[in-house]
């Protein structure tokens, strides 16, 4: 199984490596958020802006992998890759593999740009911070292949990334604080688990509980990979 | 070989089930050829993907290069190759990791690996081709590095869907002959196809699937001769005369045809015999039935695409 999984993330990974330039490509728009929306909050905003800013990148980095199962399912890929005695967990979690390493890396790169800001963390902080964001990106990475395998057409899946991802951005709190608006928004707000993760994220680089954060992702994270499994091991898959 | 009995599938549509195969029978000893013939739609794919463990049946069960279709799908998997209709490499990926990749699957170490992929390579025909990338090649190579990628562990037992599928006459020529090298290794290959000539060239046996069951088996010569005799097709302005002599003749204006066991050797002592009653000829034909022939037979439609279209 580990063996599979292994070679699955090798087999995904090695073009990325062929080609690192996408990888930075990938950067461009949290740099984006962090240079021109973060200036906005002040000067004492970054501790509190660049932790949310991490957890959108784990929503929007994993959310859209599916993508890149589609053609390997609309070819003869993944069909090929369903004949071998590869483990058939192996095939999601490999790629998942991918995707959260790539995560962490690019995570890793807007912290430290952010310290050319003003945002201040420990190395502890920062391992903590991208754990964190590494296991939110499991739980959407997984639920995304899944969901992409079920759908199977681009533009369903577009379609049901954008109505599921936007209100699940607006209402974590992301960009600006829930508390700052009416009652039963907050409310609203409090009822998604993204929500209870950017807090967690917060806590790590400032004084707070990461308790209802942890248990939110830990849930998100069963969920998803289970979830993922299941669709992965159905045979019409 | 394979052993299959009471295969079933059914899907369940927006418009109500459907019964793509409806429990076929299905034996191949070692060694064998085997062509599934049948028209699009037929259940062949289906019926192939349920044998390679990628389509859970209905109905049915199965024993496949010595193991249990159902109890043990993993067991199957380790022992047969698997050639579907479409492209099987990653576009993005290059020509030689693909296949490392696929060796390092079926569990062969790095150093295996390497050594098998050299030989495949050499064997296919895509030496100078490793660092390309799969999206770069052409389609004759696309599919000569899917077969490598089926044969790669050496399987038992082969199972190729439509190999020929959209191939060059000269990519399919090739295709061909690395069947057979395959088979002459003695490697078990059970083919689809919808192309006579394919089926003709390569099967030891022929199964005939239509609308989800089979409805004929033999080899091609047996599955012709089921056809009653070989086709006669004369010029005459006398053509309702000589209808006359034979059962089953059909008159076209100063043509008759009419079928007749061992034509050719019939002929010669026939048109002594239309000779004699003065019937004056000015063409002969003979044909020998085609397996489309057998098709019309068994099914009474035709298998060819240009007649499904009609």
């Amino acid at each position: 199984m580990l063996r599979d999984t292994w070679l699955v993330f090798s087999r995904v990974m090695l073009p990325v490596l062929r080609n690192p330039v996408a990888v930075v490509f990938g950067i461009a728009q949290p740099l984006l958020y962090l240079g021109l929306f973060g200036p906005l909050l002040g000067d004492t905003g970054w501790q509190w802006f660049v932790p949310g800013l991490l957890v959108q990148m784990a929503l929007f980095g994993t959310a859209y992998a599916g993508f890149s199962l589609l053609p390997e399912v609309r070819t003869g890929v993944m069909e090929r890759l369903r004949v071998t005695p590869v483990s058939r967990i192996a095939l999601l979690i490999g790629r998942v593999g991918k995707d959260v390493v790539l995560l962490v890396v690019q995570s890793l790169l807007i912290m430290l740009a952010a310290m050319l800001f003003g945002f201040r963390a420990t190395a502890g902080q920062m391992l903590l911070g991208l754990g964190l964001v590494a296991l939110l990106g499991i739980a959407i990475g997984s639920m995304s292949y899944a969901i992409a395998l079920k759908v199977k057409l681009e533009y369903v899946f577009a379609s049901v990334l954008s109505a599921s991802i936007v209100p699940l951005m607006l209402l974590s709190g992301v960009l600006l604080p829930m508390s700052n608006g009416p009652q039963w928004l907050y409310w609203l707000s409090r009822l998604n688990p993204l929500a209870h993760v950017v807090d967690a994220e917060r806590s790590i680089f400032n004084p707070g509980t990461v308790t209802y954060g942890l248990v939110s992702v830990a849930v998100l994270v069963l969920v998803g990979v289970f979830y993922g499994v299941r669709t992965f091991n159905k045979e019409s898959a | 070989m394979i052993e299959a009995r009471g295969l079933a599938r059914r899907f369940d549509t927006k418009t109500g089930p459907v019964d793509a195969v409806r429990g076929v029978d299905i034996d191949v000893a070692e060694g064998e050829l085997v062509g599934f013939l049948g028209p699009n739609g037929a259940g062949k794919s289906t019926t192939l993907r349920m044998l390679t463990t990628l389509l859970q049946p209905t109905a049915g069960e199965a024993t496949i290069a010595g193991h249990d279709l159902l109890k043990d799908p993993a067991g199957v998997r380790r022992n047969i190759g698997y050639v579907g209709q479409k492209p099987g490499a990653g576009q993005d990926q290059r020509v030689a990791d693909e296949l490392d990749f696929q060796a390092r699957f079926y569990g062969l170490s790095k150093h295996d690996a390497r050594k098998k992929v050299a030989g495949l390579l050499e064997r296919f025909d895509l030496v100078g081709l490793e660092k390309r990338a799969v999206v770069t090649l052409s389609g004759g190579q696309q599919r000569r590095l899917d077969i490598a990628m089926g044969v790669l562990h050496d399987p038992r037992l082969l199972f190729l869907d439509e190999p020929s599928t959209a191939l060059d006459p000269q990519s399919r020529r090739n295709l061909w002959d690395h069947i057979r090298q395959l088979k002459a290794d003695g490697t078990t290959v059970f083919l689809t196809t919808h192309y006579l000539d394919e089926a003709d060239y390569l099967s030891d046996r022929l199964l005939v699937i239509d609308h989800g069951a089979i409805v004929g088996e033999g080899s091609p010569d047996d599955l012709k001769h089921q056809v009653s005799g070989d086709l006669v097709v004369l010029g005459t302005p006398q053509a309702q005369v000589v209808a006359t002599k034979f059962e089953n003749a059909v008159v076209d204006g100063e043509v008759v045809s009419f079928r007749i066991p061992n034509g050719d050797r019939a002929l010669p002592s026939l048109l002594k015999d239309l000779d004699h009653i003065g019937v004056e000829l000015h063409s002969v034909q003979v044909h020998r039935p085609t397996l489309d022939d057998v098709f019309l037979t068994m099914t009474g439609r035709s298998l060819r695409e240009d007649s499904n279209a009609a």
